[in-house]
C-alpha cells in the first residue's frame, strides 16, 4: 500500500519535473488517484520535491476542494448561494442528506458518497445546480436529487447521471454536459462571427507597440471587474524589466452570480485564446496561463483540445503566424475552489504552487508577477474584446458603450427574472432598461456587481451600468418584493467569512463580527445601536483590508444600511415591541448548570 | 549621495529615507512611530496586522510594506486612524483569547502594549470565544494557539533567520492557524530553544519553559513607558545631540 503510494507520488512529482511550483496540479493528480492528500502522502510529497511537510500541508489545507482526509469516491457538492436557496436548494440538499442517511459534510458508511455545500458554481441561471466530482448537475428538484443519490450509492459514475446535453459545444464529445449557455442576447464583440487566426494577422503585420497603441485607443477596460486600461496595464507589463514575461487569463469566475465566461468557455475559447496570443506579441511574452476554476474542470478535455488544435493550425507554438521569432503557448492551471484566487496576486501565488494568499503591492504584477516576472492577468472577456479590437479596429470598438466605458458588457442575470442567462449589451443601458430584457421589472432590490459590488432598489434602476456608475464584473441578481432583503445581505457575508484567506486582521476577523451582528439583528436581537457598530466596523474593514475581497467584503452591509435601512429599522422596532430586551437574563444564563445539577437556584430565584 | 534622498512628511514632519525602504523604516529612523504588530526589524515586511495603515496621499496603505516615494504625504496620527488602529486591536483581542491576568506575557506582551498606548479599555467587538489548541508537548517550548495573532513572525523567523520552516499557516479566514513541521507535536520538528523564532513572537503564543516571571511584573518592557517609546526616544536624544 504504502510503495505504491510512494510510487504514485515519485511518477506524479515527476511528471511536472519535480517542480514545486506545480504543487497545485501535483496534489490534484494524487487527491484524483487517492481519494485525499494523506498525512503519509504530505511527508512523501516534501520528500520528493524536496520541502517541508508543512508547507504542502499549508497549500492542501487552503483549498476547499482539496482535503488531507478521506472522503467518498464520489463528492457532491450542492450549491448553497442566495439564488440556488431561492430556487429550492435547501429541499435539495435535505433530499440528499436523507437519501444517503448522511448529514451536511459527512460521507455515507460506505465511503461512497460526501455531501458538501459549496458556494456559486456559476450556474444561477439553471439552480439550483451542485457538483457531482467534476460534473455539473443542473435544474435539480427533490425528487431528482432522491434519484441521483440512489444511482450513486448504487455504484453509478456521475458522468453516467447526464442523460441530455445542454445545446452548442456543451453536446460537444469531449464536455457532454447538460449545462445549458442560456445565451439570450448575443452583440457585435463577443457572441459574433469570428475566424480563428484573423486577429493574429492583423496584429502580428504590425509592432507590438502598435498593437498597445490601438488596444489603447479602443479604450479598452478590464472586464473583471476593477476596469483598469487594458492598454495600459499590457504597456507597463512591456517595459517592466525582467528576461521572461507571462500572460494570464482569469478564468476563475468567482463573483456569485457570474457565469458568463462559463459561456464563453464553451462557446468561443478561440477567441480568448486569440487575445491571449495578441497579448504576448504585444508584451514580449512567449508564455500564457489559463487560470480555470475547479468549478469548470468539465470544460478542462474540450479547451485542451481547443489548445492543440490551435497548435496544429500554427496559432501557437513556435512562428506563429509564420511570424519569425514569435513563440507562445498556453498552459491550463487548474483552481480547487477559492474564490479569492479570482484576486490577480492570490491567483498567480496559486499559479505558483502556494496558498491562494494574495500578495504586497507594490510591486504589481507587472512588475514582478507570475515567479516574479512582469505579468499581464486579464479577465477572459477581457482578451475577447482584444481579439475582436484587432480584427475590427479600435475606432469600431470605441464608438460602442457610454464615455468612459467603450465596448459591450457580458451580463449574467439570475434571480427572479423570467430569462436569465447571459446577455451582451452596450455599456451604458439603464438598469431598469436591462431588467425589462431579462424579465425582471418587478425587481425589489437588484444586487450589482455580485456580493463584492452593491445592492440598489428601484430609485437606482435610472442608473447606468458602466464603470463609473453601477459597476459590475457581469453578475446581476434579481430580487423579487417577497426577498428579505437582510437575509440576503447575511448570506453574503457568510460567503466573505468563508472565502477570506485569513491573511490580515480587519478582513478575517471583521467580517465575521458583521455577519454576528446582521445574524443578531435578524434573529429579533439588535438595537438601533447595531446599526452605527456595522457602519464603523464595515468602514475600518473597507479602509484597512489588505486586498480587494476585505476592500469590499463590508458592502452587503454597508449597501443595505444605505439604500435600505427601513428594512432594519422595522425589525428592530417590532422586536422591542413585542417586549424584547437586549438586557443579560441570568435564568437564560444559568440555564445549562440548572440542569446539570437539577434544581433551581437558591440565589436567583424570582 | 545626497540627491538619492526620498523625502516626503509624515503628519507634516519632513522625513528622510534611502531609496528601497519602506515608510515604516524611514519613519522608525526619523524618530516617528507608526503602530505596528507584526512588522519586526529583522523580518521582511509581511502586512499581515494592518495597525500600520497610514494615508498616503489620501489613500490607506499599509507603512510596513509600502515603500516610500519622494513627495508623498502621509497621515499617521490622525483619529480617524487611531479608531481604526484600536477597532483592530480589539478584533485581535476578541477573535482569540487573551487573558493577561494570567498570561507570563503581560507587561512584555506587543498586543497589550499597544492596547494601552491606543487607551483601548474594552473591546466594542464582542468576544467569540473560541476554541484554540497548545501545544506543551516540546521540552523547551509551549505554544498556546488562543494567544495567537496570526502575525506570521515565527513563521518568517525560523525560514529566514533559522534557515528551518518550523512554522507555517494551515487553513484559511477565521480557522487559519499556526502550524508546525509534523503531524502534531512541536517535540517532532527541529525547533530549538535557541531559535530566533522563540524569542520573536510579539504575544504570549510561543513562550519558553521554565523561565516564567524571572522578570517580575512591574520590571517589564511596557510597565512603565509605553510601546514605541524607544523609536521616540531615539529621536530626542539625537536632537538633543
Ligand atoms: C476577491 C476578488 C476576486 C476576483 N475574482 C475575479 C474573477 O473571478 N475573474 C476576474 O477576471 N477578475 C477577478 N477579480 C479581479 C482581478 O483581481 C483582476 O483585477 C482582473 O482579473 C484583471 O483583469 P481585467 O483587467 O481584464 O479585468 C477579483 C478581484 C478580487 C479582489
Ligand atoms: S482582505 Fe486580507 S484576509 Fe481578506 S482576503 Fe484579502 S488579504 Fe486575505
Ligand atoms: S505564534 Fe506568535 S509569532 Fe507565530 S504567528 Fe502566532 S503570534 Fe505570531
Ligand atoms: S450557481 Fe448557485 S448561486 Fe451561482
Ligand atoms: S505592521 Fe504593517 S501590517 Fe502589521
Amino acid at each position: 500500500m504504502s510503495d505504491s503510494l510512494a510510487a504514485l507520488v515519485a511518477s506524479t512529482c515527476e511528471e511536472f519535473g519535480n517542480d514545486r511550483t506545480r504543487m497545485m496540479d501535483i496534489v490534484r493528480a494524487i487527491q484524483k488517484e487517492e481519494g485525499c492528500v494523506s498525512s503519509e502522502t504530505l511527508d512523501l510529497i516534501a520528500g520528493q520535491l524536496g520541502t517541508y511537510r508543512v508547507e504542502v500541508e499549508s497549500v492542501v489545507s487552503f483549498y476547499a476542494f482539496l482535503s488531507s482526509r478521506p472522503k467518498g469516491e464520489v463528492v457532491v457538492r450542492i450549491c448553497d448561494d442566495i439564488i440556488d436557496e431561492m430556487k429550492g436548494a435547501e429541499n435539495v440538499a435535505a433530499a440528499f442528506a436523507e437519501e444517503l442517511g448522511v448529514e451536511m459534510g459527512g460521507t455515507t458508511e460506505d465511503g461512497k458518497v460526501t455531501l458538501e455545500r459549496t458556494p456559486c458554481i456559476g450556474m444561477c441561471d439553471q439552480a439550483p445546480a451542485a457538483i457531482v466530482n467534476d460534473v455539473p448537475i443542473t435544474n435539480l428538484d427533490e425528487s431528482k436529487a432522491r434519484a441521483i443519490a440512489k444511482i450513486l450509492q448504487e455504484g453509478g459514475a456521475p458522468a453516467h447521471l447526464v442523460t441530455t446535453f445542454g445545446h452548442g459545444n456543451n453536446a460537444n464529445d469531449l464536455v457532454r454536459s447538460m449545462v445549458t449557455n442560456n445565451i439570450r442576447k448575443r452583440g457585435p464583440v463577443v457572441f459574433s462571427d469570428f475566424s480563428s487566426g484573423s486577429a493574429i494577422d492583423k496584429a502580428l503585420a504590425m509592432t507590438p507597440a502598435e498593437v498597445i497603441r490601438d488596444v489603447k485607443t479602443s479604450r479598452l477596460r478590464g472586464r473583471g471587474g476593477a476596469g483598469f486600461p487594458t492598454g495600459m496595464k499590457w504597456d507597463f507589463t512591456r517595459h517592466s524589466t525582467g528576461d521572461k514575461r507571462y500572460v494570464i487569463c482569469n478564468a476563475d469566475e468567482g463573483e456569485p452570480g457570474t457565469f458568463k465566461d462559463r459561456t464563453i468557455l464553451t462557446e468561443c475559447p478561440d477567441l480568448m485564446f486569440e487575445g491571449m496570443t495578441i497579448a504576448g506579441y504585444a508584451v514580449g511574452s512567449d508564455a500564457g496561463i489559463v487560470y480555470l476554476r475547479g468549478e469548470y474542470a468539465y470544460l478542462l478535455p474540450f479547451l485542451e483540445d481547443v489548445l492543440s488544435k490551435r497548435r496544429e493550425k500554427g496559432l501557437l507554438g513556435t512562428n506563429i503566424g509564420g511570424k519569425e521569432g514569435f513563440a507562445f503557448d498556453i498552459r491550463i492551471q487548474m483552481g480547487a475552489g477559492a474564490y479569492i484566487c479570482g484576486e490577480e496576486t492570490a491567483l498567480i501565488s496559486s499559479c505558483e504552487g502556494q496558498r491562494g494568499d494574495p500578495k504586497n503591492r507594490p510591486p504589481f504584477p507587472a512588475q514582478k508577477g507570475y515567479l516574479a516576472s512582469p505579468t499581464t492577468v486579464n479577465n477572459v472577456e477581457t482578451f475577447c474584446c482584444v481579439a475582436r479590437i484587432l480584427d475590427q479596429g479600435p475606432g469600431w470598438f470605441a464608438q460602442m458603450g457610454s464615455k468612459g466605458s467603450a465596448g459591450t458588457k457580458l451580463l449574467s442575470v439570475s434571480g427572479d427574472c423570467t430569462s436569465p442567462g447571459v446577455y451582451e449589451v452596450p455599456f451604458g443601458i439603464t438598469l431598469g432598461d436591462f431588467l425589462k430584457l431579462a424579465g425582471g421589472e418587478n425587481a425589489a432590490a437588484v444586487q450589482v456587481g455580485g456580493p463584492s459590488g452593491q445592492m440598489v432598489g428601484p430609485d437606482d434602476f435610472g442608473k447606468t451600468i458602466c464603470y463609473d456608475d453601477l459597476a459590475t464584473g457581469g453578475s446581476v441578481m434579481v430580487f423579487g418584493p417577497h426577498r428579505n432583503i437582510l437575509e440576503i445581505a447575511a448570506k453574503f457575508m457568510d460567503f466573505f467569512v468563508e472565502e477570506s484567506c485569513g491573511y490580515c486582521t480587519p478582513c478575517r476577523a471583521g467580517n465575521v463580527l458583521l455577519q454576528g451582528h446582521l445574524k443578531r439583528i435578524l434573529d429579533g436581537r439588535g438595537e438601533m445601536e447595531d446599526l452605527d457598530y456595522m457602519q464603523k466596523t464595515g468602514e475600518t474593514v473597507k479602509l484597512t483590508s489588505r486586498c480587494g475581497l476585505g476592500q469590499t467584503s463590508p458592502n452587503p452591509v454597508l449597501s443595505t444600511l444605505k439604500n435600505f435601512r427601513p428594512a432594519y429599522e422595522v425589525l428592530i422596532k417590532e422586536k422591542k415591541e413585542e417586549g424584547f430586551k437586549a438586557a443579560f437574563d441570568i435564568q437564560e444564563a444559568l440555564g445549562d448548570s440548572k440542569g446539570l445539577i437539577g434544581r433551581e437556584s437558591t440565589i436567583y430565584n424570582d | 549621495m545626497m540627491s538619492d534622498r526620498i523625502t516626503f512628511t509624515i503628519d507634516g514632519v519632513e522625513v528622510q529615507a534611502d531609496p528601497g525602504q519602506t515608510i515604516l523604516q524611514a519613519a522608525d529612523a526619523a524618530g516617528v512611530y507608526i503602530p505596528r504588530l507584526c512588522a519586526h526589524k529583522e523580518l521582511n515586511p509581511f502586512g499581515a496586522c494592518r495597525i500600520c495603515t497610514v494615508m498616503v496621499n489620501g489613500r490607506p496603505q499599509a507603512a510596513c510594506t509600502t515603500p516610500a516615494a519622494n513627495g508623498m504625504i502621509i497621515e499617521n496620527e490622525t483619529e480617524e486612524l487611531t479608531d481604526n488602529r484600536r477597532s483592530i486591536v480589539e478584533m485581535l483581542f476578541v477573535e482569540g483569547n487573551h487573558y493577561c491576568m494570567y498570561c507570563e506575557k503581560s507587561g512584555n506582551c506587543e498586543l497589550q502594549a499597544m492596547a494601552y498606548r491606543l487607551s483601548i479599555m474594552v473591546p466594542r467587538h464582542p468576544y467569540q470565544f473560541p476554541d484554540k489548541d497548545i501545544d506543551g508537548s516540546h521540552p523547551d517550548i509551549m505554544i498556546d494557539r488562543n494567544r495567537c495573532i496570526l502575525c506570521a513572525r515565527c513563521v518568517r523567523a525560523s525560514r529566514d533567520l533559522d534557515d528551518k520552516n518550523v512554522f507555517q499557516f494551515v487553513g484559511r479566514g477565521k480557522e487559519k492557524k499556526v502550524w508546525i513541521n509534523s503531524e502534531a507535536k512541536l517535540s517532532d520538528t527541529d525547533m530549538d530553544v535557541t531559535d530566533k523564532a522563540t524569542d520573536i513572537c510579539p504575544v504570549g503564543a510561543i513562550i519558553k519553559k521554565r523561565t516564567g516571571y524571572e522578570i517580575p511584573i512591574g520590571q517589564r518592557a511596557y510597565d512603565h513607558k509605553p510601546i514605541g517609546s524607544d523609536i521616540e526616544e531615539a529621536k530626542a536624544t539625537a536632537e538633543s545631540n
